[in-house]
């Protein structure tokens, strides 16, 4: 049955309205986890506060569990919802840019927003920085255009890649996500009896 | 600097492993219902697009990347994401608002910073995020969220090397945050 609008189910005009919905119970949850908050956030690369561990590798998990499930039921097919495409070189050098990015900033995009809706001016100029970056990158991206398309290995999954099935990564990833909430939960205890400039 | 530690003025945050799974339940209900995932960095892509589309629409229409997004029937905004992301917005000040956190317009900096370092530090960060995303395919939710959790490849490659990094990088902007 699902995918719902890829199948039909539902029609395109609904489109906009469910966007803003799940946009809606997205924004409510990553403020609710205190994403709003960019020393919350940083916590995670410090050891003081493990919160976006916890809330992604917990996502992460149950997201990948969940889709298992609905394919095993039958509710969902899986081929036909869509594969992030893997561009190999320049997804690294991405994310080793967003990771400068995100220890500068604090912030990123989506978190950035609720911040915003809050009244923080660090995630509206965070926000504005987005803006700047992806206007540069646009401008530039001639020069990029080669190393932009390289390394394409098309829409692929890791059981695609490693031909293990998709069961077992959904498995290693909860007892690696379940051995960190313990591990980092040492951790945190550890390193909060000395630090003073943070509220906990 | 007493007291600084006192549980008086601690925010209430809802438990982050409840946080997590109304995540990933989130995640799933957005792909059964529209096929794909989430996404955050794709509605500042669309703005930019606009932007450019709008103030000098013939170098809009020439630049390959721009171009990729521009169609002659609807404006770039039109788009899911950025439906998405202002619901985004919208559900951050709904749970700002029942969490009383919406408060005037304030900088949240460690104390062992200026303002202006913190302003700084977050506008140079978002720009490298803008860069890094276009590159990545999408940003932490799109790529890293959304994209490991249907067993994407790439997604995987830019969770690992994004937060990798970011431990990588840490101890030299430790200053910033603590």
């Amino acid at each position: 049955m699902g995918p719902l609008i890829p199948n039909g189910v539902i029609t395109g005009d609904w489109d906009f309205v469910i966007a803003l919905l799940i946009g809606i119970a997205f924004g409510f949850i990553l403020e609710a986890s205190g994403f709003s908050s960019s020393r919350n956030i940083a916590g995670v690369f410090y050891g003081y506060n493990f919160v976006v561990l916890r809330v992604f590798f917990t996502a992460v998990i149950v997201a990948m569990t969940g889709l298992l499930f609905f394919d095993y039921f039958g509710w969902i097919e899986l081929d036909k919802i869509f594969i992030l495409p893997t561009y190999l070189t320049p997804m690294i050098v991405g994310s080793i840019i967003m990771g400068f990015g995100f220890l500068l900033g604090g912030f990123c995009p989506g978190t950035s927003y609720t911040a915003i809706a809050i009244g923080k001016l660090d995630g509206i100029v965070f926000t504005i920085g987005l803006f700047l970056g992806i206007f540069l990158f646009s401008e530039t991206f001639p020069l990029f255009k080669d190393f932009y398309y390289s390394g394409f290995l098309g829409n692929v999954t890791l059981t695609d890649v490693t031909g293990i099935p998709a069961a077992w990564f959904a498995f290693a990833f909860t007892v690696i996500a379940l051995a960190s909430f313990w591990f980092t939960m040492i951790i945190e205890k550890h390193i909060r009896k000395k630090i003073t400039e943070y509220k906990f | 600097m007493k007291n600084i530690n006192s549980n008086k003025n601690r925010p209430h945050y809802i438990n982050p492993y409840f946080g997590g799974v109304l995540l990933g339940l989130l995640v799933i209900l957005t792909v059964y219902i529209t096929g794909r995932g989430l996404g955050a960095s794709g509605a500042v892509k669309s703005a930019v697009v606009t932007t450019a589309d709008a103030i000098v629409p013939i170098h809009a229409h020439t630049n390959p990347y721009y171009s990729k997004f521009i169609s002659s029937d609807k404006s770039p905004m039109y788009n899911w994401l950025v439906f998405e992301s202002l619901g985004i917005f919208f559900g951050g000040l709904l749970s700002g608002v029942i969490f009383r956190r919406v408060k005037k317009i304030r900088v949240e900096r460690s104390p062992k910073i200026t303002n202006k370092t913190r302003l700084t530090a977050a506008l140079i960060g978002g720009i490298l995020f803008g860069i890094g995303s276009q590159f990545g395919r999408g940003c932490s939710s799109g790529a890293a969220l959304s994209g490991s959790a249907t067993f994407s490849f790439g997604g995987v490659i830019v969770m690992l090397v994004l937060f990798g990094t970011g431990y990588a990088i840490a101890g030299l902007f430790k200053k910033l945050w603590i």
